[in-house]
């Protein structure tokens, strides 16, 4: 991977009260050098701060929604510190350019900042061992460093970092400062607890809900009930009569990152912004209360009939087609191979529309004065927000400033800022702080949803069962086109692709296509949790059962064959048939299936074995193995494998969304259905132990679980099942 | 607007809001404990939860006029001092929060399943801690901490 160290913007900081040694990195997505930022008078937060008295402050670049990034980024500049990160104080990052790309998304945090984060911290422990070498006039190779002291050894005697950091930072920075190997490593590589638990067992944790400001204003929205739409008039009256409401007044929802113009989009519908009526008030009750007695009369701006049966219709009709080709799956002639197959396969699936739903609802509390802007708000990206609220408000990004709380969940959707800007319009109009607060409904109705889809699946298969042609048909919306208002429609959306590339699915089928089919969603769409690896892998690993059982083969021995020249993929399978007792004899009713899928650069496998109930099926077991490079905390990585299993079989047995005339069918956890406790079959999770980069550990759980869980479900019931949702007690 | 008085974490305060204000907005804007949450506003989520007389209620759906000075509420915050809770250290022992948005609805619901039921089955743990969602998943790790709690107050009582 490319490292940033040629980036690297070493800064000197004298304050008033104590020299602080500080490293940032630029943040130009270009590689440019920033300009050495002066230090009179400016207010540095890079990700090392050491003082005088040795108080040790790491800054965390990547905002943390139950993720772990809160504890993994600071370890990794504390692992080459020699500082244990339970001695240092963590403190998140505020958006501004030094600290480079701050957005969690992607499961990229820590491959991103494997190595810039580690040569960071690398590079102001040989600062400080210098400085100790320079006072004692030996050599470098004669200290060594340990929770937070470097040590001569030699003498045995030890200087404290906060001694020593104020020599350190007249040095010269070191251009090649040495990384530890894995055996060096004292934090990284074992099970360690995270720093943010405690905080959130006893309530004192601060996400964006919490935030309070002296004279600060709630405020709850109208949003239009068809998503896009104008207000064509409204009547506050009777809001204005609930006592503690200040104001109704006109906002507006903004959508994705601009521009925000009533013709954004390339198809030049209005989907650039909405209307929406705010009401802002002395406490959120009031609001909410006086948010009811709004009649506002809405223009659906043409959306009013747009439903998602007639959305799976076109994607469904469209699929009948070739799409846009992609280059990263193609192998052979896929056309000339199926025709010369003994045997054809065919299966159309089909995944809906879904909600993040994460427990803590969109809120956020702004405070606009003058050209100043300060934000509180559980966000994952500090720096796209001062982007986003730059261009919305027209104050210079230098002037804006992030404060990032814990997230309460996001799962992608907290990685777009409408609620943001909901907040700073209010508070502009204001003049005050203003925190806007989502309902449970407006998370629900008003989107951005994951892209429902058709993936039409087809293959060719010879005599012995062998697979010849292998096709994977994507039919459906485009994030690229709703998120940055791309042209889709001649294109394949490289995003959409993820997950079954020859990358992340190496079977070695002799001919192979993937193909794009754009379907306009008529609503924002964005990323959820694993992406299109969601909904790809779904229809991919299911139809590999498919035609495992038409040319009569064990779907992993079919797998195995397939994957033979991948070794990671036969290791993580092999493990997975050890854990699982994939082989054993299983009494009637009782099957195991698997899926196996490659994603954001870790592999994942499950193994679910269900047994036939009078009615339906009941999960038994979940196995799982997970190779995603180096463990740097093994324990958090199977928590969220656990994550992604639950938020995974949700989404295969439980919720989606639909829309009739317009409208969100569901609003609320009593119609957007989730697994609760006892709902949640027993797991055992492996992590492979390496020696190799870190991959993601976010969401690569995701993607293989509904397709294990239906191939499990089709060995004991005869039942395939080609849509999600599906009901467990009734298959 | 009327005045109520209410018993909070063992405390008295009078509070000065509409009769139908939720307990969950008393709670967070006016008394100022943030660790209870706001989730759905129907009890649907349980993100809400706190202990009214040791039982857990939603407070997102309990107008505070239906509460009487006498009645003891208890919430994250009061449930222990500095988390000493056996449930709370079971919860950290387990490492259970992924967001934690949902878990100082979840400790409670707990704490109050162990003060009623000490040693709970599997199934006395699903029933009672149906009513709280946790969109991170973290059921399994919950249900081996409480059962772990469960264990360690039964050895203090013992010893």
């Amino acid at each position: 991977m490319k490292t940033s160290t040629s980036r690297r913007d070493f800064l000197r900081i004298s304050t008033t009260s104590a020299f602080v040694l500080a490293l940032g990195f630029s943040s130009d997505s270009k590689g440019k050098l920033l300009k050495k930022v002066s230090t009179t008078g400016v207010q540095i937060n890079p990700y090392i701060n050491i003082n005088e008295a040795g108080k040790v402050t790491l800054f965390n670049p990547r905002p943390d929604m139950g993720q772990g990034t809160y504890q993994i980024l600071p370890m990794l500049l504390a692992e080459e510190l020699d500082i244990p990160l339970e001695q240092v104080e963590i403190q998140m990052t505020d958006g501004s350019d030094r600290f480079g790309s701050q957005l969690s998304g992607g499961s990229s945090s820590v491959r991103t900042r494997w190595i810039p984060l580690r040569t960071a911290g690398a590079t102001v422990r040989e600062m400080l061992v210098q400085a100790a070498a320079n006072r004692w006039k030996i050599s470098m190779n004669d200290f060594s460093t340990k929770d937070g002291f470097v040590i001569n050894k030699l003498s045995q005697a030890k200087l404290s970092y906060g001694e020593l950091v104020e020599e350190a930072s007249h040095l010269p920075v070191p251009t090649k400062p040495k990384l530890k190997s894995f055996a060096e490593f004292t934090q990284l590589g074992k099970p360690s607890m995270r720093p943010d638990v405690p905080a959130k067992v006893d309530g004192t944790a601060i996400f964006g809900m919490d935030v309070q400001l002296p004279g600060m204003l709630y405020a709850s929205i109208v949003h239009s009930p068809t998503i896009y739409g104008k207000v064509q008039s409204y009547d506050a009256t009777k809001a204005m009569a609930v006592k503690g409401v200040r104001f109704v007044l006109k906002t507006e929802r903004v959508f994705f990152h601009g521009p925000y113009s009533d013709s954004g989009g390339f198809d030049q519908k209005l989907r650039g912004k909405s209307d929406a009526i705010a009401v802002v008030s002395e406490s959120y009750w009031s609001a909410l209360k006086a948010k009811k007695l709004i009649q506002v009369s809405w223009n659906a701006l043409g959306f009013g009939e747009t439903a998602t049966e007639q959305y799976f219709n076109q994607a469904k009709a469209a699929a009948l087609h070739e799409g846009n080709e992609y280059k990263d799956a193609k192998v052979g002639d896929f056309a000339k191979a199926l025709q010369l197959s003994d045997y054809k396969v065919q299966g159309t699936y089909q995944t809906p529309f879904m909600s993040h739903a994460p427990m803590e609802p969109c809120n956020a509390t702004v405070f606009v004065q003058g050209d100043q802007v300060e934000v509180w708000a559980p966000i994952q990206g500090p720096d796209g927000l001062v982007n986003d609220l730059a261009t919305y408000l027209g104050v210079k990004r230098e002037n804006i400033k992030i404060n990032v709380t814990f997230m309460g969940g996001a799962f992608g959707r907290k990685a777009v800022f409408d609620f943001v800007m909901q907040a700073a319009n209010l508070s502009k109009q204001v003049n005050a702080p203003v925190k806007v607060i989502w309902t449970r409904e407006d998370d629900i109705q008003q989107g951005p949803y994951r892209p429902g889809m058709i993936s039409a699946m087809q293959g060719g298969l010879d005599k012995d069962g062998n697979v010849l042609a292998f096709e994977h048909r994507l039919n459906g919306a485009s994030i690229m086109a709703s998120v940055f208002k791309a042209d889709m429609r001649k294109n394949p959306d490289p995003w959409a692709g993820e997950g079954i590339n020859l990358e992340d699915s190496p079977y070695a089928f002799p001919a192979r296509r993937n193909s794009f089919n754009w379907i306009d969603p008529q609503m924002p769409v964005l990323w959820w949790r694993s992406v299109y690896a969601s909904t790809n892998v779904f229809a991919q690993e299911s139809f590999m059962d498919e035609l495992a059982a038409e040319g009569e083969k064990d779907p992993l021995d079919l797998r195995l064959h397939l994957l033979r020249d991948s070794p990671k993929f036969v290791a993580v399978l092999n493990k997975l048939a050890e854990i699982s007792d994939y082989r054993a004899k299983r009494k009637q009713g009782v099957s195991i299936g698997i899926a196996i899928a490659r994603s954001f650069a870790s592999i994942v496998a499950h193994a679910i074995v269900v047994e036939k109930q009078k009615a339906g099926v009941k999960i038994k077991h979940v196995y799982s193995v997970i190779d995603c490079g180096f463990p740097l905390n093994p324990d958090n990585i199977k928590a969220q494998v656990e994550s992604n299993i639950v938020y995974g079989l949700s989404a295969a047995v439980c919720n989606q969304i639909t829309r009739t005339h317009g409208k969100t069918d569901q609003s609320n956890f009593h119609e957007y259905t989730v697994l609760r406790q006892g709902e949640i079959p027993a797991s055992t999770i492996f992590v492979m132990p390496s020696q190799e980069e870190p991959g993601g550990v976010g969401e690569p759980g995701l993607p293989p679980i509904a397709p294990a869980l239906c191939n499990a479900v089709f060995l004991a019931t005869g039942k395939r099942v080609r849509t999600l949702p599906f009901d467990l007690s009734s298959i | 607007m009327s005045i109520y008085q209410l018993t909070v974490n063992k405390k008295k305060h009078r509070v000065d809001v509409d009769s139908d204000t939720p307990l969950l907005w008393v709670i967070r804007d006016v008394i100022g404990y943030t660790g209870t949450k706001f989730g759905c506003g129907m009890g649907l989520c349980g993100a809400c939860t706190v202990l009214l007389n040791g039982s857990p209620i939603r407070s997102c759906s309990t107008p505070v006029s239906t509460l009487k000075p006498t009645d003891k509420i208890t919430t994250i915050e009061g449930l222990s001092e500095k988390a000493t809770h056996p449930v709370q250290e079971a919860w950290v022992e387990a490492q259970v929060p992924q967001c934690g948005y949902c878990q100082s609805g979840q400790i409670l619901a707990a704490s109050a399943l162990l003060a009623s039921n000490p040693n709970p089955s599997d199934v006395d743990i699903d029933t009672a801690m149906a009513g709280n969602i946790c969109r991170c998943g973290t059921y399994t790790r919950m249900r081996q901490a409480i059962h772990s709690a469960a264990k360690k107050i039964q050895s203090t009582k013992k010893s």
